[in-house]
């Protein structure tokens, strides 16, 4: 089954900007693939568009057996915690500690309050960072707080797991770190999407690479 | 934030999870209790600026409040008059107390009168003095100047009747001024009336004052708080959820608020009670000043911390929806 399918896909901004023109792919489920480009390719905005935080302007986007184009802004709450999201820059909350922030989709999602701490010691636990649940992420180094990052993306268990430049910020061998649990995740299931421009790193991965140029999608293989 | 760390350590691997409807509506409630608690401490955290905006609420809140009550109390007060009205005939000065008396003798057989009461010049000196601060200057003068009244009360209430009345007893040649206490009474009422209305054109514009103070507070801490709502809303917050803490503070505030007028109209009653016992035993009424009582009280509260909702409603509706993740 297709986790993620684009169909003829066109995003154009106000003003008249196309971010994206005519893009198709699709990823199986439990499929794990990378998107590239230059900065501006349109690789944030097609992530955008798998999480609504985008509408796209033209085509179809489908996620699992969902239309994109007929949810109503209602349900949008519903998909993304369906999702998760792995950050650049991490959109950690330095006001409460590693642990509250990992549990925050698990309070959102109505969890009892004694299973979300199993799961989010789990999730910590699969990450590296048990010990530090009760740290200030601002006390973390940047590898730790993108992973405390990705325990937040899969804490809920999404079927389906993105990452916008994960890496961005961390020299090469942190970055093989964070690769190496993508791949975790990967391995029991989650549809896993990777958005980087770190191509030595990709080509390392052996996995399906999608490129984009000027908002098309120009390669699709290994 | 709400998930206390426990130390046992968790089963480890994958495990399907659905959240059941039982366990959502636990957790719902549970939500409830906790984000109002929350909102609570966060009102803790600035304890001068929260003291500063319920001083203003409470102020707000008890104005109303108060000229509710001080109109319900004139209301009350005046009650008396309605159902028995009477004319007080002041004779001239130079009446003698016999020819008073006498007079007031005739009255008693005027078909007209259910009833006459003389208050001759000493009683009425003897009254005055009793309840008046002036009584000392009374004795600088060598004789009472009061004149003596013989208080008359009508038989037939119709209005047109008691003018006609007025008019007979004022045209009695020993007769100063004869005043229907009823034309005062009506006068009052339409002062009550009056106070009533402007009451109400009060209270409308200090509600309308309780929204703006509530808005603008809790619009200040929505925009202190920017970050949490946008990562809240990436992992799946609803509106609705992340609208909560918000109409929470605005629950508290007005709440709180309410609470402090209550108590400020109750004060400022117990100040003015001693002297308006005192007026009300010039007019030999059984008055009691009455404060807010309990419902009234409670309609305090309750609009209070309606306003306080409606007013942490109206501040995020807009402010929320345009806090989205880009």
């Amino acid at each position: 089954m297709a986790a993620i399918r684009f169909s003829n896909v066109g995003k154009r901004y106000e003003g008249g900007f196309d971010a994206l023109t005519g893009v198709d792919f699709t990823l199986e489920s439990g499929e794990m693939a990378f998107l590239t480009g230059h900065s501006g390719a349109g690789k944030s905005t097609l992530l955008k568009l798998i999480m609504l935080m985008e509408r796209a302007s033209r085509g179809q986007v489908q996620v699992g057996d969902q239309d994109l184009n007929s949810l109503s802004r209602r349900n949008i709450p519903q998909h993304r915690r369906r999702i998760g999201v792995v950050f650049q820059n991490h959109h950690l909350l330095f006001d409460r500690t590693v642990f509250d922030n990992v549990a925050l989709p698990l309070q959102i999602a109505g969890y009892d309050p004694s299973d979300a701490a199993r799961r989010v010691r789990a999730a910590l636990d699969k990450v590296g960072l048990l010990m530090r649940e009760k740290q200030n992420p601002i006390a973390l180094s940047s590898g730790e707080q993108q992973r405390v990052g990705i325990a937040r993306a899969i804490v809920n268990k999404p079927a389906v797991l993105l990452a916008d430049e994960p890496t961005g910020n961390l020299d090469p061998e942190l970055s093989e770190g964070v690769m190496r649990l993508f791949e975790q995740f990967n391995r029991i299931g989650t549809t896993v999407l990777i958005a980087s421009h770190d191509i030595s790193l990709i080509e390392r991965m052996r996995r399906r690479t999608l490129v984009l140029r000027g908002g098309r999608l120009v390669a699709d293989g290994y | 934030m709400a998930i206390k760390p426990q130390e046992k350590v968790a089963p480890r691997g994958a495990q399907k999870h659905r959240v059941g409807h039982l366990d959502r509506s636990r957790g719902w409630f549970r939500h409830h209790i906790e984000v109002a608690l929350q909102a609570l401490v966060r009102l803790t955290v600035t304890p001068v600026a929260t003291l500063m905006t319920l001083a203003v609420l409470a102020i707000a809140l008890a104005l109303p409040g108060f000229l509710f009550t001080v109109v319900n109390n004139i209301q009350q007060f005046s009650i008396g008059w309605d159902t028995n009205p009477r004319i007080m005939l002041y004779l001239n000065t130079e009446v003698e107390d016999a020819r008073a008396e006498q007079l007031s003798l005739e009255l008693m057989l005027h078909g007209g009168l259910s009833g006459v009461e003389l208050i001759d010049r000493d009683q009425g000196l003897r009254e005055f003095s009793s309840y008046s601060e002036f009584a000392g200057m009374l004795s600088l003068l060598d004789s009472n100047p009061l004149p003596a009244v013989i208080l008359v009360l009508p038989a037939d209430h119709q209005a047109a009747a008691l003018q006609q009345l007025q008019a007979e007893l004022q045209s009695i040649p020993e007769v100063s001024e004869a005043v229907l206490d009823l034309e005062w009474i009506q006068r009052l009422n339409a002062y009550l009336l009056m106070a009533e209305r402007f009451s109400w054109v009060l209270s409308g514009l200090l509600a309308l004052a309780v929204l703006l103070v509530v808005g603008n507070t809790i619009r200040m801490t929505l925009e202190s708080r920017r970050d949490e709502i946008l990562v809240a809303k990436l992992v799946g917050a609803t509106d609705a959820w992340v609208r909560r803490p918000f109409l929470y503070s605005g629950f508290w505030y007005g709440l709180i608020g309410s609470l402090f007028a209550f108590v400020l109209v109750q004060v400022s009653l117990y100040l003015i009670t001693g002297p308006a016992n005192q007026l009300a035993q010039l007019y030999s009424s059984n008055f009691v000043l009455q404060g807010l009582d309990l419902t009234s009280g409670l309609i305090l509260i309750a609009t209070g911390t309606g306003l306080g909702v409606l007013g942490g409603f109206l501040s995020t509706g807009r402010h929320l929806r345009a806090i989205e993740p880009s």
